[in-house]
């Protein structure tokens, strides 16, 4: 470190995409630097268009007061769904550059090695931290409090915070497409080569900031959500009735507590080497390097797990609604995710049989590995119980579900093959292992988030989304996705390597180009579903549902309007059995008007949140650059502004039992007036979010 | 106390505090889970330094560095201010005179405020011998581990003075309460991990 | 009874319980420098051989810590399982992870002749 770098740290005019090219304008340089250029204006003309837009339509108060500073869990929620979905638009656009390269990559290609590398790197780190994260996190937080009928989280201003700090690593990524350039070691970002004497570059400090502070919020996410289920449920509503998403989003939640520190360790060890010159991973001095990869997966391999369990919850729901029955094998679902969430720390060494342990070590976590199919196993068994002899509807969210169960077992079947050390020898690090851990994560995670995405929109925005639009979406994404990749597991067998941006084997390259078309329906599948959130909100007056119940749903968070009141239920509800919802509606006390009303206390909104993200990107930022006045600043900013909170006492609000009545009355009126719709007319302008009552799985 | 007035686990503040206890439960339960997962950053710190162990390259090693009567002096003062927090506890819990709660918190500050002197002063001298961070991964690992926990500490002394602060302005409310049994968990676990160091780092070392 | 012998009754009652904590407190206090002093005392003056002293040393952290959980941290077994669980379930995680990493990195390290062979 040096304390007497210049006032703007390493920053210099070649810190800037473009200027590669305009010195030695080559033609490799030209291509590359307009690609890089164009990323970064689309970057800087996006954030210029989004701050006129707010200043035109006077939008600047509402957005700070209606939602960066507020505590409410469905705002937060809505907020990181955003985040995901900018972020999953960036990192496609990478993939498809990526396939478009390797399409034409035979002797040669249009992207620069570095330049292809920094695409793989953010495309991983981007799916993993910025896309995925965020998407199941928001979920989530939209829908458990609600689903155990609590009015929020149980720490709601720490929970704009994690976001604050997500938002904040994401903006950091962004940037570096703008200054500098990010790592191009990849989303694990290995030692030595990220170390500073072979990347001396700014880009592996990004990638460990932008997931240090992606950690930090996720630890702090977990522990909110953990204390949320297992304090703020309403009363009767014992663990065996939780509904199952509540289930994956505690074990996630508790996998999140754990997982996080290796990951925080690790980047920070890795930074003290980049900084400081000490040894952890560094070739010299005593330095190991195979003690990054061990911490990096101790983190790594738990944190596939909280990405797929939420996905799990999401389509435990979506095909026990759309098949209009309880779920099968309640019991056997939460057993299998526990167990799921356990075995998930007793696996990371899969991701690295080859580097040298002994081979007994490799067998016990090879069995390990193979044991996490069997309770995965049992959930397919009983997602495909759930839908035998039910009226299963074809809908958008049920469609993701089924696509989900077919690929995901190709998936899971090609990560049972690698479990074992012997053929994993034989396979890793080529495109096999690329195609097997996209087969998990897009028909598990991505489908299931999307499944989440259309079977919740209609609650938090009280209107339908686009059926036409969102099947062709969803069949875009099914069949673009087994184009791009069921090609990689035969290339990875024919011994092409993962990561490689060219290659001299003519015979890849029928394959490669069936990827690379595969890439491009899913890209289509994108656009298809941008298309259709334009439609829906265009025709919105003709799909509102706000009597809130759009799909005949089983538990809590339909049994209020959509979108909900802020303080979700006039009345906390009193839970009897599995499926609160759906037993109240066949009880008739589903729309009830209660005798009287109580003033409910809330969290004042807080600046904590969004002060937060700005200083904690800002410290960031300057540790990226060595701008170390900034980091000073920061820093002293960051604990000021936690001391300012611990003597802020005045936090907390009363919404009077007056309004509650009167909004709680409004919603019952419309229910009174509206026309209860049998499932055949649901995906139809009659619904209007009220469900006729049938028996379980009985054709109406 | 009869078995059901416990609402969370660990130091309470019992039903004689009424809605305070009532509000303790989340926000107890929620800091003891922050804390496992701080114990689980601190055991892979562990991990790390016990895995390069012999990783010197040459340079010093434990022997060379440690000492072994500051160690001792450290782990007194650490020791003794754990129990002077817990009469700090004992005077909220019972409701004293809010002097006294405040003379032993700031006794457990000057405790934890000398603790982290003797350990600078430790880490200087063994800069002295050579024994610096980017002399080699053993040392580099040493420097994770110590001084992660002294960080633990001055932050602990931070909101210990805050605290402080917060008890001369607002009194003691439900949130100054909330604070200060917080506090307590974080110094006694601190405590827990300063035994884990002195066994494994030191006294392991030094045999 | 009237209100004031009520509060008397408590007064007395409560001034029992500090009692009782106090002496927890001062029992866990006079434990943990038995069991640190001990150890220190050892490795200062003691010549043992350096496996026995090792475990030795192990044996009395683990109890120290122990300690402090039941007289500082007020853990229990007849409290809210709540907790204990919580505890435990990260001692298995926390044992799971380091033995792992130890495993691991020692074969390793004897394989490819690392600084850091045992």
């Amino acid at each position: 470190m040096n304390i007497v770098d210049p006032p703007l740290g390493r920053l210099q005019w070649s810190s800037l995409p473009f200027w590669d090219m305009l010195q030695h304008p080559t033609k490799g340089n030209i291509i590359n630097g307009l690609i890089a250029t164009g990323a970064a204006s689309l970057v800087v003309i996006g954030a210029i268009a989004l701050v006129v837009l707010l200043t035109k339509y006077k939008l600047w108060r509402p957005l700070w007061s209606n939602w960066l500073t507020s505590p409410d869990h469905k705002k937060i929620g809505i907020m990181y769904v955003v985040i995901a979905l900018v972020m999953l638009a960036r990192a496609l656009i990478e993939a498809v550059l990526m396939r478009g390269q390797q399409a034409f990559g035979l002797g040669g290609g249009f992207l620069s090695p570095e330049h292809f590398a920094q695409l793989f790197s953010t495309h991983g780190t981007i799916m993993i931290f910025f896309m995925a994260m965020p998407f199941l996190t928001g979920v989530i937080n939209y829908v458990m409090p609600m689903q155990i009928g609590a009015r929020d989280v149980s720490f709601p201003v720490l929970n704009s915070i994690s976001l604050g700090l997500t938002a904040a690593g994401a903006a950091l990524v962004m940037v570096s497409l703008v200054i500098g350039k990010f790592s191009t070691g990849g989303w694990f970002g290995y030692p030595p080569y990220t170390e500073a004497n072979f990347s001396p570059g700014v880009g592996p400090d990004y990638w460990i900031w932008a997931l240090s502070l992606a950690g930090l919020g996720s630890t702090l996410t977990g522990i909110n959500f953990a204390v949320t289920i297992y304090k703020e449920r309403a009363p009767g509503m014992q663990w065996m009735r939780m509904p199952l998403f509540t289930w994956t989003a505690l074990c996630t939640a508790i996998i999140m507590i754990f997982a996080m520190p290796p990951l925080t360790v690790a980047t920070a060890q890795l930074a003290l080497d980049r900084y400081l010159g000490f040894h952890y991973f560094t070739n010299a001095l005593g330095g190991n390097m195979m003690n990054f990869a061990n911490l990096f997966w101790l983190f790594g391999h738990p944190e596939v797990y909280i990405l797929i369990l939420p996905a799990f919850g999401v389509y435990s729901e979506t095909i026990s609604t759309f098949s209009g029955k309880a779920l099968f094998g309640y019991r056997s679902l939460v057993m299998a995710t526990m167990a799921i969430a356990l075995l998930s720390f007793t696996v990371w060494l899969h991701h690295f049989f080859t580097m040298g342990q002994n081979a007994n070590i490799n067998a016990v976590f090879g069995i390990a590995s193979m044991l996490i199919g069997i309770p995965t196993g049992v959930k397919i068994y009983d997602w495909m119980w759930t839908m035998f002899r039910g009226r299963v509807r074809f809908t958008v969210p049920m469609v993701y579900a089924l696509g989900f169960i077919v690929l995901f077992v190709l998936g899971g079947m090609s990560g049972i093959l690698l479990a074992n050390p012997t053929i994993d020898y034989q396979v890793h690090n080529t495109v096999f292992l690329v195609a097997h851990f996209h087969n998990v994560a897009v028909p598990g995670v991505l489908f299931g988030m999307l499944s989440a995405y259309h079977f919740w929109f209609p609650k938090a925005f009280g209107f339908r989304l686009n059926e036409r639009w969102g099947m062709i979406s969803a069949l875009c994404w099914i069949f673009g996705f087994v184009g791009a990749f069921f090609p990689l597991y035969a290339l990875g067998i024919m011994g092409l390597p993962r990561r490689t941006v060219a290659y001299t084997e003519a015979r890849y390259v029928p394959l490669e180009w069936m990827a690379f078309l595969g890439a491009l329906l899913i890209l289509v599948a994108l656009l298809a579903l941008l298309w259709q959130l334009w439609l829906s909100i265009r025709d919105r007056a003709d799909n509102r549902v706000f009597v809130g119940d759009p799909w005949a749903g089983r538990s809590l968070e339909w049994a209020n309007s959509a979108p909900p009141p802020e303080y979700n239920f006039a009345v906390i509800p009193q839970i009897e059995s599995r499926d609160a919802f759906t037993a109240a509606k066949e009880q008739g006390r589903a729309y009830l008007r209660p005798d009287t009303y109580v003033d409910i206390e809330l969290p004042k909104n807080s600046a904590m949140g969004p002060a937060i993200a700005a200083i904690s990107f800002a410290l960031a930022f300057g540790l990226v650059w060595h701008i170390w006045w900034l980091v000073i600043l920061c820093f002293l900013a960051a604990i000021a502004s936690m001391i300012i909170r611990g003597f802020a006492r005045d936090t907390r609000r009363i919404v009077s039992a007056q309004q509650v009545r009167q909004e709680h009355h409004r919603w019952i009126d419309a229910v009174d007036q509206a026309t209860a719709i049998s499932r055949a007319d649901e995906c139809t302008s009659v619904n209007v979010g009220l469900a006729r009552q049938e028996a379980d799985g009985v054709v109406p | 106390m009869s078995e059901q007035a416990i609402k969370h686990p660990g130091l309470n503040l019992g039903p004689a505090h009424g809605k305070d206890d009532e509000a303790a439960g989340t926000v107890m339960f929620g800091f003891w889970v922050f804390l496992m997962s701080d114990a689980i950053l601190f055991a892979m710190v562990f991990a790390t330094y016990v895995t390069s162990l012999h990783a010197t390259a040459g340079g010093p090693g434990p022997r060379d560095l440690y000492d072994i009567k500051s160690v001792f002096i450290e782990t007194m003062l650490l020791l003794a201010s754990s129990f002077t927090f817990g009469m700090a506890s004992l005077a909220l819990k019972y409701k004293h005179r809010k002097a006294r709660l405040i003379g032993w918190m700031v006794v457990t500050l000057v405790l934890g405020v000398a603790f982290l002197g003797f350990e600078l002063h430790d880490f200087s001298s063994m800069f002295v011998k050579g024994g610096v961070p980017s002399r080699s991964g053993f040392l580099s690992a040493f420097f994770d581990l110590v001084p992660l926990h002294g960080l633990h500490v001055t932050a602990g002394g931070i909101w210990l003075i805050c605290l402080v602060g917060q008890i001369v302005r607002y009194g003691l409310d439900t949130k100054t309460k909330l604070g200060i049994m917080r506090l307590a968990l974080f110094w006694h676990f601190l405590d827990i991990v300063w035994i884990a160091i002195f066994s494994v780092v030191y006294l392991a070392g030094l045999t | 009874m009237s209100e004031q012998a009520h509060n008397m009754e408590s007064q007395t009652k409560a001034a029992q319980e500090e009692r009782k904590e106090f002496r927890s407190y001062a029992w866990g206090i006079g434990l943990a420098l038995l069991l640190t002093v001990v150890p220190f005392g050892l490795v200062q003056w003691m010549a043992m051989p350096r496996v026995t002293l090792l475990i030795i040393i192990g044996a009395f952290a683990l109890v120290q810590m122990l300690v402090h959980f039941r007289f500082f941290l007020h853990i229990g077994f007849r409290q809210k399982r709540e907790d204990l669980q919580l505890i435990l379930f990260s001692t298995v995680l926390l044992i799971i992870m380091v033995a792992g990493t130890i495993w691991i990195m020692a074969s390793l390290a004897t394989r490819m002749a690392l600084p850091g062979s045992p």
